[in-house]
């Protein structure tokens, strides 16, 4: 028996052990901004809505810590996560809004729908604010220190389990 | 209701494919098998109907927008365009994979018409291994990925297409690479039934060679359309990424490729035996590994429209079944299947080894890159592989692999020597030396490019020798096919150096009345204004582009939004000269009223599609050649059969 002849079969059996072992690997999705632990950008957006205030990163830099909530009209997760904006908002939190690619008609109908936790609505038209902060989808929420570090970084939505975790967070960035 | 005929028709066909596998086992093992050996070929027919009559049901309820249908409500939307509304049907993962087995099970039934040249044995091996490969899809579909489930409650609206895909080029980039993917199954099929009965061949190399053929066109097609797809539709400029979908098509190609050649080796010289045969293992193979690692999620691709670690599993079984039993057929039986014809270095035969074993090398190069994020993942490091790696590592075979195949054609077969094609020889050499000079007086340019624009012009003369003093007009139209793809190599190959070697890239902040210059160009930005289409808006920038000092020409890229589902894409504005061709990207508002525009000029970049339709012409020619010549003899080996049993 030429054993040569077994080398594509053994090669082959190689690639079938590596992507069964790769298929079984809980995939980690989500990637972190390099922003975390950095200054927050420079920007300053129109508001959200007509009358209301708009949202710049001098903002930031007053002593308070806030949560800054990526979201959009057109989100389905913001949606689902918008009560326990609500809850964050009543346990003390500061939360500012960043709407991303979003129209102020449909911001005002899906605030009055969902509820308003938000101090201020920045519009964010063409996504350039959010590619800035690293973040790669809706909704995201970053925890801003007093001096406007960027100091941690929440993907997806906020379920009830978050909550404490994020209250956490702002208390640390107190300090 | 039309859902249902085509679920139906769906099980019926697997049903078939079932009959295919279990009657041809039993006629190839011989004994009672001869009767059951009569439904063989009418049920791979048959199946092969069935099968379409399941896809036109699918393209029928997504025409009519059937809501009740779960994967219509999840992909199509009533307000698209019809030809998008088709296009919906395989531009999915349920859809594509019926379009899949459609096409395996079409062509099944095609060979199973038109094949009467093979051992009738071989013929039912053949048959039922591509039954046997045919089932597994139709599990997969049936079992896991269902395309015409209802929903309990019909949706009220579609959640619309994915905008990239809405693209007309996009529409029918799929199925001309699943063509050419499924194509190379029958290759597949070939090979297996060869080693089961060990009856390899030169008629079993000519009965492969016009499936090989046609797959490989399809699939040349296919990599040229999507890499002008990714170049205007993604506006990044580039016309290739090295990404993993477009490696899982360029590694088929690459294999069908060695394996067209180790083919006409075999059928004109009878020798390359069990190589011939390991290559349309691997040719198939390669298109279902390319299937698994877009479809399954395992490597990250911008392509991964489907990302499902369950069916991953299901493709991997597959996998591991098929080739797996491929290869371990293989490695048991190529031992048994005797040399072939012997053949010395310079040869035709030699340079065809040669380039075959070059093409394998760059296959299994592109092959490691595209794995290799897999293997390190394993380890917890993530990396990911780009032109750093394969354009210098492939370069080291690729740079070889055309210095023969300029020579390679004017050497005859089975033994020749280098006098004989010296002074051709030396011209080719002689043009690759001018070239490199001439060059690097023009300008300063990378040391790829530079080889890579030295070696066009030396294929580019050297693919044409083989004309030298022939009769043009009786030369056979298989070896216009092989001369004019030669060509075609050439001339992609120019486009892809002159491209890398000679573009140039502006990006410019510039108010509306303010111009930028890009090589020759300058291009003034006129307005900018917003408009709207069917399902989209768009800030669309009007410019006026001016080639040195000629007429000024307008055009319109434009960002759109698309609000089903919300997706941002750019529509770039091109302009295309015989020369090149410019591009042009409309960004986001900077500050203080300007606007980002980016813009490049890219001399002669649109060689390297016309290079790769040429490819494709050529191999349309030898197939309308090879099938032509295949006639010919069929009628003649008839005349003689029918003269010897008229005399008595």
């Amino acid at each position: 028996m030429n054993w040569r002849l077994w080398i594509p079969l053994a090669l082959f059996a190689g690639f079938l052990a590596l992507s069964a072992y790769q298929l079984n690997q809980p995939k980690d999705e989500f990637v972190e901004s390099r922003m975390v632990g950095r200054q927050l950008p420079y920007f300053d957006l129109a508001p959200a809505m007509p009358n209301q205030p708009g949202l710049a990163s001098a903002q930031f830099t007053d002593g308070t810590p806030r949560l800054l909530n990526v979201f959009a009209s057109w989100c389905l997760p913001c949606i689902a996560e918008a009560p326990q904006l609500e809850r964050l908002q009543r346990e003390g939190a500061e939360i500012v809004g960043v709407a991303i690619r979003d129209r102020p008609a449909d911001v005002a109908r899906f605030l009055a729908q969902n509820g308003n936790p938000y101090s201020a609505i920045g519009s964010d038209d063409l996504s350039a604010l959010q590619l800035e902060l690293g973040s790669s989808g809706v909704p995201e929420t970053f925890v801003i220190d007093g001096k406007g570090m960027i100091r941690y970084q929440h993907i997806g939505d906020i379920r009830a389990g978050d909550v404490p975790m994020l209250l956490g967070k702002l208390r640390e960035a107190r300090q | 209701m039309i859902a249902e005929i085509g679920l139906a028709a769906l099980w019926l066909a697997a049903a078939l494919a079932a009959l295919q596998l279990v009657a041809g086992a039993l006629a190839v093992r011989g004994g009672a098998g001869s009767e059951i050996a009569a439904l063989i070929r009418p049920a791979a027919v048959v199946q092969g109907a069935l099968a379409s009559v399941s896809f036109v049901m699918l393209l029928w309820v997504f025409a009519v927008t059937d809501l009740s249908v779960k994967l219509v409500a999840a992909n199509s939307h009533s307000m698209k365009p019809m030809v998008f509304k088709l296009a919906g049907a395989w531009g999915n993962h349920e859809g594509s994979m019926l379009l899949w087995v459609t096409v395996m099970a079409l062509a099944g039934g095609l060979i199973a018409l038109v094949e009467r040249r093979l051992p009738e044995r071989t013929m039912h091996a053949t048959l039922a291994a591509q039954g046997f490969v045919g089932l597994g899809f139709y599990a997969f579909l049936l079992l896991s990925s269902n395309p015409f489930e209802r929903l309990a409650l019909p949706a009220a609206e579609g959640m619309g297409l994915n905008p990239l895909l809405q693209d007309i080029g996009l529409a029918f980039h799929p199925p001309t690479l699943y063509f050419g993917y499924v194509g190379l199954s029958i290759a597949f099929s070939f090979a297996v039934g060869a080693l089961i009965t060990r009856q390899v061949t030169p008629e079993f190399a000519r009965a492969m060679r016009p499936w090989v053929l046609g797959a490989w066109v399809f699939l040349t097609l296919g990599i040229t359309a999507g890499s002008y797809w990714a170049y205007y539709e993604l506006g990044w400029g580039g016309w290739w990424f090295w990404d993993p979908v477009e490696n899982a098509s360029l590694m088929p190609w690459l294999a069908a490729t060695a394996l067209l050649h180790s083919a006409g080796v075999l059928a004109a010289r009878d020798a390359l035996r069990a190589w011939t045969i390991m290559l349309g293992v691997v040719a198939f193979s390669m298109s279902m590994m390319g299937t698994f690692l877009v479809r399954s999620g395992i490597l990250t691709s911008v392509h991964a429209f489907a990302v499902d670690p369950e069916r991953g599993t299901f493709i991997l079984a597959l996998l591991a079944l098929y080739i797996g039993g491929a290869l371990l057929l293989f490695a048991l039986r190529a031992g048994t299947i005797s040399e072939g014809e012997r053949f010395s270095v310079t040869s035709r035969e030699g340079a065809l080894v040669f380039n075959n074993v070059m093409l394998s090398a760059i296959l299994a190069i592109v092959l490691m890159g595209t794995l290799y994020p897999l293997l390190t993942e394993a380890f917890d490091t993530r990396v990911s592989v780009g032109p750093p790696y394969f354009n210098p590592v492939g370069a080291i075979f690729v740079v070889p692999m055309l210095i023969v195949m300029a020579v390679g054609p004017l050497l005859r077969w089975r033994r020749d020597s280098f006098e004989r094609i010296g002074r051709e020889a030396a011209l080719v050499a002689a043009i690759i030396l001018a070239a490199l000079v001439l060059v690097s007086i023009i300008g300063d340019v990378a040391i790829l490019p530079l080889l890579s624009l030295a070696l066009a012009a030396a294929l580019a003369v050297g693919s044409l020798l083989p004309l030298k003093g022939r009769n043009l007009r009786l030369l056979p139209i298989a070896t216009w096919g092989m001369v004019i793809a030669h060509f075609g190599i050439a001339v992609a190959l120019f486009g892809m150096a002159s491209e890398r070697a000679f573009s140039k890239e502006r990006l410019a902040a510039v108010m509306p009345g303010e111009a930028a210059q890009v090589g020759p160009w300058t291009v003034t930005l006129e307005a900018v204004e917003p408009v709207a289409g069917p399902n989209w808006t768009a800030i669309e920038g009007r410019m006026s582009a001016r080639y040195r000092d000629g007429d000024p020409t307008t055009i319109a890229p434009q960002a759109r939004s698309f609000w089903t589902p919300p997706q941002e894409t750019t529509e770039s504005a091109l302009i295309t000269r015989w020369n090149g061709q410019l591009y042009a990207v409309m960004g986001d508002q900077a500050a203080g009223g300007r606007w980002q525009v980016r813009l490049w000029w890219k001399p002669f970049v649109t060689f390297i599609w016309y290079g790769g339709m040429l490819v494709a012409l050529g191999g349309v020619l030898a197939l309308i050649g090879r099938v032509l010549s295949d006639l010919k003899r069929r009628s003649v080996t008839r005349r003689i059969a029918e003269r010897k049993a008229e005399t008595p």
